[in-house]
C-alpha cells in the first residue's frame, strides 16, 4: 500500500494495466467462441450460462483433483454439451436461436447454482502465474505484470483465430455457412453440422473464460461470480464487428473499464462499487447506441445472422 | 363452423404440445434427479405437496405467483410487436423503488391515496425502463433482447448503490434497506384469505392485456407488425407508436410487481428483490406461448414450483437451486416442442381444403401469431 501510495496518481494507470490484463481474460475468451459461433450464422446468448457452468466445473475438478490445469480442461468440454444442445434445437423447425439462447442461458445458471452449493466455502488451487514484471523494484509494477498463461493463450488465439478464419478450408466454410447456408448447401456441406461444431467450439472457449474466473481472478465460486461478462462478450462481438483481433482490442478496453474501481480505491479515491461493476454493461449499451443503425447491417456482419 | 372447429383444433394442438413438453420436462428432471442420487418420485411427490397440498402452501403457491404473472407481461406484450425483451427483472427493481421513493415524497398521504401514489410511481419508473429498449430498437436499432438485459445491470447497480448509499436507512445495519414504507401503507390480504391482494393486480393486469392484445384494433395492428414488419411498414401502421406503448405498458406491469413485493412482502426496499422473479416470468410467458390469458395458470404452476422449493430442500437435503434446475429444463423442452407443431396430421385442416400452404390453418396462425417472432428468427429488422 506504502508503495502505491509513493507512486501517486501513477498508481493509477499500473493497477489498471494489472487489471486490464486480470479482468480482460474471460471476455477474451467468451468473445472468441461467440465470434466462431457467429460466424457460422447463429447467436448463442446461453453463453453466460456455460460462463457460470465452466467456472464451477473448473473449481470442483481443481478442488477434487488438486490439479487447476485439469480443472480449466473438464471446464472446456462442460462447455461443449451446451453448445451442443443449443445447435441440435436450433436446427430444428421453428425452434428460434435467440430464445434458445435464453433458456439455457436460466438452465446453465440454475446448474452451476445446483452444482456450486457445496463448493462455496472449500479452496481449490488457484492457476498459477507468470512474473513478467521480475526485473522491476516496484511491488505495484510486479503485481501488475503478473500474467496468467490463460491470457498469454488469448493473446496468441486471437490473431490464429484471424488468420484461420482468412486462410484455411476451414475458415472459409465457417463464413461461407454464416453468408449464405444455400452455397454451402449447393456445395454438399451440411449447415447444421458446421454449426453445430461452431457452437460446441464456442461454449468450449467461454467455459474456459468461466474457469478463468474462479480459478485465478477473483479466484473463489460464489453465485454472484459473474456480473453478466457472458452477455456482454457476446455484445462486445458485435461491436468488435466479428474481427477475433478487434474481439482482443475490446477486451481490454473493458478489462481496463472494469479495473478502474480497485485502481482508484487504490489511490483513496471511493467510488461506489456497484455503479463501478456496471461500468461494463453502460459501455457496452453506449457502444451499442452510439454503433447501430436502423437502416442498414453492420459492417462485416454474417449475413445469416438475425441480431445486429 | 369451419372455422371455428379448426380454432378448436389449433387450441387442442396448443394444449397437448404443451402437456408433452411438460410431461416430458418432468421425466428429464427425474432422471436428474437420479443422475445426483435422489428419490425422483419422492421429490415430486413433495413438490406437488408443498405447491398445492395444504391451504397453506396454496396460498404461499397464489402469493408467489402474482408478481410473476405481472413480470411476464412485460415479455409478452412487447412479443406482440415481435420485441423479444428479457430485462424484466431491472424494470421489477424500478417499481420496487419507485414505490420507496413516493412513501417517502408523500409521508403524510392516506393510506388508499398511497397506494396509487405508489403504483403510479413504479409503474412509471418500470414502464420507461422498457420503454428505453423500445425506442432504442426503433431508432437506433439497438437489438433489444441484449440491451433489455444490460439495463437490468446497470438498473440493479443504480438499485444497490441507492440502498446502500443516499436512500438507505441508518437503523437497517445487518442487511441494508431503505426507510419502510410504513405498516399502514402495506398491502392488504384478500378478505378471508393470506393471499395479498397482488394476485388480483396480476389477474386483472393480464385480463385487462388480453383484451388490448386480442380484442382491439390496437392489438391487431400490432400483431400484424409483430408477423411482418414490411406488410405493416406497406399498411401504414404505426409500428413504432405500438413498440412504445406495449415496452411502456410491458414495463409497467414488471415494474407493478415490483411494487407488490415491496408494499406486501418485504415493506421495505433492499437486495431481497433481486429475488429472480423477472427471469421466472420470462419463462412463464414462453411456457403461456406470449398469450395474455395464459400467462395466468402459467404463472399459478411456476409458483408453485418455486413455492416447494423450501420443502424439498428440508426434506430431501437438495440444494434451492434444484427448481431452478426444474424451470431450466421446463424452458429448454417448451422451446423444442415448438417443432412438434404440424406433426399431429388428425389435428390439421380438413382434407378437402385446397390448403396451398402445407402447414395449413396453423401456418396461418403462426405468421400472426404471438410468438411469431419467436418462431421466424426475424429477430431484428
Amino acid at each position: 500500500m506504502t508503495a502505491e501510495e509513493s507512486l501517486g496518481l501513477w498508481g493509477v494507470p499500473i493497477a489498471m494495466l494489472g487489471g486490464m490484463i486480470r479482468v480482460s481474460t474471460p471476455y477474451l475468451f467468451v468473445s472468441l467462441g461467440e465470434t466462431i459461433t457467429e460466424k457460422s450464422g447463429r447467436v448463442n446468448l446461453g453463453l453466460e450460462g456455460t460462463l457460470l457452468l465452466g467456472a464451477v466445473v473448473g473449481y470442483g475438478v481443481a478442488y477434487a483433483s488438486g490439479n487447476p490445469w485439469l480443472g480449466v480442461l473438464c471446464a472446456g468440454i462442460s462447455g461443449v454439451f451446451p453448445g451442443l444442445l443449443h445447435a441440435w434445437l436450433c436446427s430444428r423447425p421453428r425452434v428460434n436461436h435467440i430464445a434458445v439462447g435464453i433458456a439455457l442461458m436460466l438452465m446453465g445458471t440454475g446448474l452451476s447454482f445446483f452444482i456450486g452449493k457445496p463448493l462455496i466455502q472449500p479452496e481449490a488451487p488457484q492457476l498459477s502465474s507468470l512474473e513478467l514484471g521480475a526485473f522491476s523494484e516496484s511491488p505495484a509494477v510486479r503485481e501488475a505484470l503478473r500474467v496468467n498463461v490463460l491470457f498469454l493463450l488469448g493473446l496468441v488465439l486471437a490473431p490464429g483465430l484471424h488468420w484461420a478464419l482468412k486462410n484455411t478450408r476451414w475458415g472459409l466454410i465457417l463464413r461461407m455457412v454464416g453468408d449464405s447456408a444455400d452455397a454451402a448447401r449447393a456445395l454438399g456441406y451440411s449447415v447444421n453440422g458446421v454449426r453445430a461444431v461452431a457452437t460446441a467450439v464456442g461454449g468450449f472457449l467461454a467455459a474456459i473464460g468461466g474457469s478463468f474466473l474462479s480459478l485465478y481472478y477473483p479466484g473463489l465460486w460464489n453465485e454472484g461470480l459473474s456480473s453478466g461478462q457472458g452477455l456482454i462478450a457476446v455484445a462486445l462481438v458485435i461491436f468488435a464487428r466479428w474481427n477475433p483481433i478487434y474481439c482482443l482490442y475490446a477486451s481490454l478496453i473493458y478489462g481496463a473499464a472494469g479495473a478502474l474501481g480497485p485502481a482508484l480505491q487504490s489511490v483513496g479515491l471511493e467510488v461506489s462499487h456497484h455503479l463501478l461493476g456496471a461500468a461494463p454493461a453502460a459501455l457496452t449499451l453506449a457502444i451499442m447506441i452510439a454503433t447501430c443503425s436502423k437502416d442498414r447491417a453492420l459492417v462485416g456482419a454474417p449475413r445469416e445472422l438475425s441480431v445486429n | 363452423m369451419k372455422r371455428a372447429l379448426q380454432r378448436a383444433a389449433g387450441s387442442i394442438e396448443t394444449l397437448l404440445i404443451e402437456s408433452i413438453a411438460i410431461a416430458l420436462s418432468l421425466v428429464l428432471f427425474c432422471v436428474f434427479l437420479l443422475f445426483v442420487g435422489s428419490q425422483p418420485l419422492g421429490v415430486l411427490a413433495d413438490m406437488v405437496d408443498g405447491a398445492f397440498g395444504s391451504a397453506f402452501s396454496l396460498q404461499d403457491t397464489l402469493s408467489r405467483s402474482a408478481p410473476l404473472m405481472l413480470t411476464a407481461l412485460c415479455t409478452v406484450l412487447p412479443a406482440r410487436v415481435g420485441l423479444i425483451v428479457i430485462g424484466n427483472e431491472g424494470a421489477l427493481l424500478l417499481g420496487g423503488l419507485g414505490a420507496v421513493m413516493m412513501s417517502q415524497l408523500f409521508g403524510g398521504a392516506p393510506a388508499e391515496m398511497m397506494l396509487l401514489l405508489m403504483v403510479g410511481g413504479g409503474c412509471l419508473l418500470g414502464g420507461a425502463w422498457i420503454l428505453l429498449c423500445g425506442l432504442l430498437r426503433q431508432k437506433r436499432g439497438v437489438n433489444e433482447t441484449i440491451s433489455s438485459l444490460l439495463l437490468y445491470y446497470i438498473a440493479l447497480a443504480v438499485f444497490l448503490w441507492l440502498v446502500e448509499g443516499p436512500m438507505r436507512d441508518p437503523s437497517s445495519l445487518n442487511k441494508p434497506s431503505t426507510y419502510p414504507i410504513g405498516d399502514d401503507n402495506m398491502l392488504a390480504n384478500i378478505p378471508g384469505t393470506d393471499v395479498h391482494f397482488g394476485l388480483i393486480f396480476g389477474v386483472v393486469a393480464c385480463v385487462l392485456c388480453y383484451v388490448l392484445t386480442h380484442r382491439t384494433t390496437f392489438g391487431f395492428g400490432s400483431r400484424v407488425a409483430g408477423g411482418n414488419s414490411r406488410t405493416a411498414l406497406m399498411m401504414g401502421l404505426p409500428i413504432t407508436r405500438y413498440v412504445a406503448v406495449l415496452c411502456l405498458l410491458g414495463g409497467a406491469a414488471a415494474g407493478l410487481a415490483g411494487v407488490v413485493e415491496v408494499a406486501a412482502i418485504h415493506g421495505t426496499a433492499n437486495a431481497s428483490l433481486n429475488a429472480g422473479l423477472g427471469f421466472a416470468g420470462i419463462l412463464v410467458a414462453f411456457v403461456a406461448r406470449q398469450h395474455p390469458l395464459a400467462v395466468i395458470p402459467v404463472a399459478i404452476l411456476i409458483g408453485g414450483i418455486e413455492a416447494s422449493g423450501g420443502l424439498i430442500q428440508r426434506r430431501h437435503d437438495l440444494p434451492d437451486a434444484t427448481v431452478d434446475v426444474f424451470q431450466g429444463i421446463l424452458f429448454v423442452v417448451i422451446l423444442g416442442a415448438e417443432a412438434w407443431f404440424g406433426r399431429f396430421s388428425w389435428l390439421q385442416a380438413a382434407p378437402e381444403e385446397p390448403s396451398a400452404v402445407e402447414p395449413s390453418d396453423e401456418g396461418l396462425e403462426n405468421e400472426t401469431g404471438a410468438a411469431s417472432a419467436t418462431r421466424e428468427g426475424e429477430v431484428s429488422a
